[in-house]
This record gives C-alpha cells, structure tokens and sequence, in this order.
C-alpha cells in the first residue's frame, strides 16, 4: 500500500502538470484528496508496522501524518477557490497542483522515514516542491522570495548531509554502517562522541531551515509571505513539522549517550534566540502574512523549550506542534478573504473586518486567541505544561524571559489583530467590498475548534501516541 | 598522490580569493572537479565497478565540464560585469582564508581517529567555510551560487572519506549536488537574469516587513 501511495501521488502530480483540461485538473485533485486519505487510514490499521524497508508507521509519524491529512483537505479546496478567483492561466494552475500534490506526498513519506537518509532526500523534495507554490505569481518580489528560499534551503541541506557524514563516522566506531534509527539506537553507547557532536550540530542546523528556528529561519519568512495562502498553510504548518521530526528523531538519539545536556543547551540557545527574534519582529511587522509567519517562529521555539526542558515538556511539545499546525493553517486559510475585502496585505490598510465578514472576523479572534495560548484555547494547556517543564526543571531565568517576550509578542499580536477587526481605516471605498459567503470559513472554524477539543479533553487513543511517541527519550 | 591532489584544492581555494574576474572562478570550479575525478578513482578501491564508473562520470562530466560551461553561458547571456565585486580586500580575503585552513588543520590534529584520512577532514572543512565566506563577502548572486558549488565539492570530498565503507553515502551526495545545482542554477538564475536588470544581491532587498 506504501508503495501504490507513493507511486500514485507522483503519477498524480505527474498528470496534473501534464494535463491542461479543467475539469480533469479537479478529478485529479479529487483523487489525491481520496488517496491521502485512504492511505491514513491504512497507516492507522498497519500501526508499529515497517513498510518497503525504510517507512516505519509509529507514533510520532502516524499522528503527524494524521495532521496533515486533515489540513490537506481544506487546503485542496482552499487552493480550489484560489485558482478558481484568480482567472489562472491553465498552465500555472497545472503547476501549483502538481506541487501541492508532490508536496504533500513528500511530507508524508519524510514523516514516516525511518532512516536518515531517506528523511533527508524527502526534505529535499518538499524543498523543490515548495519552491514551485512560491514562485506561483511569476512577479519580482516572487522570484526573490523563491531565490532566497532555494539557496538557503539548499545550504541547509547540504549542512544535513555533513552531519550523516560525521554521523556515519561515528557510527564506524561502532563496528556498524546501517544509518537507520532503530540502528543508531542499538548502537548509541558506541557511537565516538565527539563526530556525534559534530553531527548533531550540522543536522540540527540544517532542519531549522524547515522547522523555522535561528539560524535558518529567514528563508522560511519570505516564503510563507510570497506563496499563495492555502500554499502558505501548508508551509506554515505541516512543512515546519517535517523539520521538527527530523530534529526528534535524531535527538532522541543523542539524548541516550552522554551528549543530552550538550545537546539540550544547543537547544536552549536556539529556541531562546528564536523567540527573541520573533518578538522583535513581531512589534515592527506590517504585513500579516509575515506576522503569522512570525508567530510560527515563535511558537517553534516554545516547542524546542519543551523538548530541551524535559520531564512533560516532552509530551506539551509533540501537543503543541499539533495544535499549532491546526491553528496556524486556519489562519493562513483566512487570510484569503481578508485579502478580497481589502485588497492588501498590510495591517495599516485594513480595519473593521467585523462589519464586513463576521463569521471569518470570529477565525481571526480564535485564531489570535489560540495562536498567544490564552484559554480556551487547546494551546494554553501545552505551553502551560511547557513553562512548568522549564520551573521544574530549574530553568528559572530563562522562564522569567521568556514569559517576558511573550508578553511583548501578546501585546503585539493583539495590537494589530484587535486593529484590524475592530478599528475603522479611512479611505475604504465599501461599495468595492464583496460579499463573502460565511461558509468559506467553516473548514477554519473546524481546525480551531479540533485544536481546542484536543487540548482541552483529549481522546485517550492521542495521548497515548504521544505518551508512546516520547517513550524513547529519558526521562 | 591523493594528498598531493588534495593540496592542489586547497591552494586552488588560495587562489580563488585574490581572484579579480568571475572567469577566474569558474575555471578553478572546473579545476576542482577534475581534481574530485583523481581523488575519487585513487581512494574508492573497494565498491562495486558500476558504482564507480558512475561517480567518475559525475565529477568530471557534472562538476568539471557541464556546470562550468553552463556557468560560463549564463555569465555571457545575462551580461554579467566580469569584476567580482568583493566587500572585503582580496588581501584580506587572503587572510581570512589562510586563518580558515589554519585553524581546521589544528582542529583536525585535536582529533584521535584511527578510522579518518585527517586530510580529507581538513580540505572538506576548509572548503565548506570558504565557500560560506565567498557567499557572505561577495556581491553577486552568481558568486553565491559558485561559493555553494564551492560547498558541494567540500561535502563531496568528505563523502570520499567514508566512500569505501558506505558508498551509498557517496550516492546520495552526488544526488544532492546534481539536485541542487540543476535547480538552482537551472530554473533561477535564468530567470534572475531575465527580471532584474543588474545581478546584484542589492537587488534582493524589496521583501521587507514594514
């Protein structure tokens, strides 16, 4: 089944770039949305099963994946009413589907990788795949997101193939040339700790460029900012999950030999910096693409907290990243409309949403109010158990910070969104504002309210994947 | 003679820094395939024929050949200044690339490892910054692409250290470097060259926050 997935997705992706038809450009899509969906279903059935060697079906795999079927779904149909409103040339809409589709087929194979490298040439799909929605507007500033993105993807790519090198020289050491995880795991006390260090270092700089953490954020920025909005969910949400599992499953690793606390500091350093940098950022930015884009980044190294912290910050992490992707993508999703009310990006040109679109000016607020954690939302409950992780684990400076920057990033956020939905801008011609059917913003409404029933009364078969997905890391 | 090779590249790195025309860069990109070529058919004794006759054929038909002579055309259809335009002195660059071959050869002699060629430690690492520091200290946009071409051949060296006991690694990395280049140099920089007029990183500033 792995394999009729993974060749089916890429003979869709295929036909759709090939194909110029309409109507078979939907069929197509259609079926992609059918496939991905039977495909999870199969992994949740074939569960703790290895598929074609290198795919593994375990926990941490299954519920991302999991994630990203479910906001595959409306991202397919939000993509829909894209292309559909924007009298796209058939050709560019060929493309952007064909990338979507070979992007979600590569997120989902890279999630369920059980080998380095396998993940690795995953990542280096979703690269060429992402680079495509980017590009999708063919203007300048486009290009120049697109340009930023490859080459620095690219650098980090590179960096991930010099750490499975020092890896793999450590792993020599151990009498042994299997890369895999379970593998590196058996071997863990032999592996020479100073390669792994080296390793750990290179791997986990190259995947910060996917999960959106200091040092290779910047491309990430520009190109959720250039992608088309449903495009940009994705990127925002399960691409920055690609790279998270790509740092867990080799921490897990590391965090078994006598490099955990090394480890956990490089971590600290990294998710610290993040944070600050999405503050700082976050008090200047205008344009709300970028800021979602920040905030990501923000929340990206509250999870990395967690995970470095220990003890249940373990548990909040895997929590959080989920929450996050469904939150986040909803935000994305709306973004659109918000763009067809007042045909701007910048938080300076728009204002009063509530009178225009109330049921999609209600996603933004439960947006704004999960993405900065207050309750309800589901966020709260992990970047609670997070914060306590950190005082448990006596890192009580770096709290204190860190509870301070968020405070300026609440300030911020709300200072802008609370403007945009309740603030009346001068100069806005209504009689040019559409009517927008609220019906467009139910599949946001849907990932909000999942993102707060899982957070607040999670199902018992979610917490224990995630109690399982952490079983490997030492308490 | 594999030593005597590998020190031809990293005095080919010496060179590129004081060079003055984007010319001079894509010959020694040339230069240090070929170089990869004879490493690579004097260390790999023990993988399988194909596999090697496979990644010869890459370093000199990809690396030596194709990607200089595409380098050298899109150098010629996008007009681009022969000057390299660098932000530093090449003096300094001079310097500053001695220090990076300095200090990786001190780190590698702080290393216990029976199972390395400390060589091929030295000239991947050197070759790694120096292409780091070609990126970050050079105006146009085609030095950046050949400073990680410069990377890729530095990854590709240290791939060839551990070529004999995984030669997939050795695969993998030649995928990575025919992956990369053909979509960064292919699909980007012809188009970079069609949008904006000068190819100059100054160019690339419009993506702003406010």
């Amino acid at each position: 089944m792995t394999a009729i997935y993974f060749i089916a997705a890429f003979v869709i992706a295929g036909l759709l770039f090939a194909n110029r038809n309409e109507k078979v450009n939907y069929i197509l899509v259609i079926l992609f949305g059918l496939l991905q969906t039977g495909f999870t279903l199969f992994a949740c059935y074939s569960y703790k099963n290895t598929a074609l060697e290198y795919f593994t079906f375990d926990s941490l795999g299954l519920l991302l994946l999991i994630t990203l079927s479910i906001i595959t779904l409306p991202a397919l149909f939000h993509s829909y009413l894209y292309i559909k409103r924007h009298n796209e040339t058939p050709q560019s809409r060929a493309i952007y589907f064909a990338a979507m589709v070979l992007l979600i087929a590569s997120i989902t194979m890279a999630y369920l990788a059980n080998h380095i490298a396998v993940i690795w040439i995953f990542t280096e799909l979703t690269t060429l795949s992402a680079s495509m929605l980017i590009y999708h507007h063919r203007n300048k500033l486009a290009l120049e997101g697109t340009w930023k993105y490859v080459f620095i993807c690219a650098i980090s790519i590179t960096f991930v193939f010099i750490g499975i090198l020092f890896l793999s020289l450590s792993l020599q050491h151990a009498g042994s040339s299997d890369l895999s995880f379970s593998n590196l795991m058996t071997y863990r006390d032999q592996l020479n700790p100073f390669w792994l260090r080296l390793a750990f270092l290179f791997i986990f700089t190259g995947f910060t460029a996917k999960l959106g953490l200091v040092p290779m954020y910047t491309a990430g920025i520009d190109a959720k900012d250039k992608a088309p909005a449903p495009a940009g969910a994705l990127l925002a949400s399960v691409l920055m999950n690609l790279g998270f599992v790509g740092i867990f499953r080799f921490y897990a690793i590391v965090a078994n030999t006598s490099l955990f606390h090394w480890a956990n500091l490089i971590i600290f350093i990294a998710a610290s910096l993040s944070i600050f940098v999405a503050t700082v950022y976050m008090t200047k930015v205008t344009n709300i693409k970028r800021m979602f884009a920040y905030s990501g980044i923000e929340h990206m190294g509250i999870v990395m907290l967690g995970l470095a912290a220990g003890g249940v910050g373990y548990y909040a992490a895997i929590l959080h990243i989920v929450l996050h992707a469904f939150v986040k993508s909803g935000l994305f999703f709306q973004f659109n409309q918000l763009y067809r009310t007042f045909q701007s990006k910048s938080i300076l040109h728009v204002g009063n949403y509530f009178k225009y679109n109330p049921a999609g000016a209600i996603v933004l607020l439960l947006g704004f109010i999960s993405a900065t954690a207050m309750p309800p939302s589901g966020l709260f409950v992990s970047e609670f158990l997070i914060f306590r992780s950190l005082f448990e684990g006596n890192h009580i400076i770096l709290l204190v910070v860190v509870l301070l920057l968020l405070t300026i990033v609440i300030w911020a956020f709300g200072k802008n969104i609370l403007k945009m939905l309740f603030l009346p801008v001068a100069g806005i011609d209504e009689t040019k504002i559409p009517k927008i059917s609220p019906w467009e913003s139910v599949t946001q409404y849907a990932l909000m309210f999942t993102a707060i029933w899982l957070g607040l009364n999670p199902p018992t078969v979610f917490v224990e994947l995630i109690k399982d997905a952490i079983k490997i890391l030492p308490n | 003679m594999t030593n005597v090779l590998l020190i031809i590249f990293i005095i080919s790195l010496l060179y590129v820094s004081i060079a003055n025309r984007i010319v001079t860069y894509v010959r020694v990109l040339s230069l240090q395939g070929f170089i990869l070529f004879g490493v690579t058919f004097l260390q790999l004794q023990d993988i399988q024929t194909w596999n090697l006759v496979l990644i010869l054929l890459e370093t000199i038909i990809f690396k030596a050949i194709a990607v200089p002579v595409f380098l050298g055309y899109l150098i010629k259809r996008n007009k681009i200044t022969r000057e390299t335009e660098p932000y530093l002195p090449h003096f300094i660059s001079l310097i500053i690339i001695t220090m990076i071959v300095v200090i990786t050869v001190l780190l590698a002699n702080s290393i216990q490892d029976t199972k390395l060629d400390k060589i091929f430690f030295i000239v991947s690492l050197s070759t790694l910054f120096t292409g780091l520091y070609f990126i970050a200290s050079r105006k146009k946009i085609i030095t950046h692409v050949m400073g990680y071409l410069m990377i890729e051949n530095g990854v590709f060296v240290l791939s060839l250290a551990v070529g004999n006991e995984m030669p997939n690694l050795v695969n993998l990395g030649i995928m990575l470097d025919v992956f990369a280049s053909v979509l960064i140099l292919g699909i980007f920089l012809n188009k970079i060259g069609d949008v904006f007029k000068d190819v100059d990183v100054d160019q690339l500033s419009n993506l702003k926050d406010y």
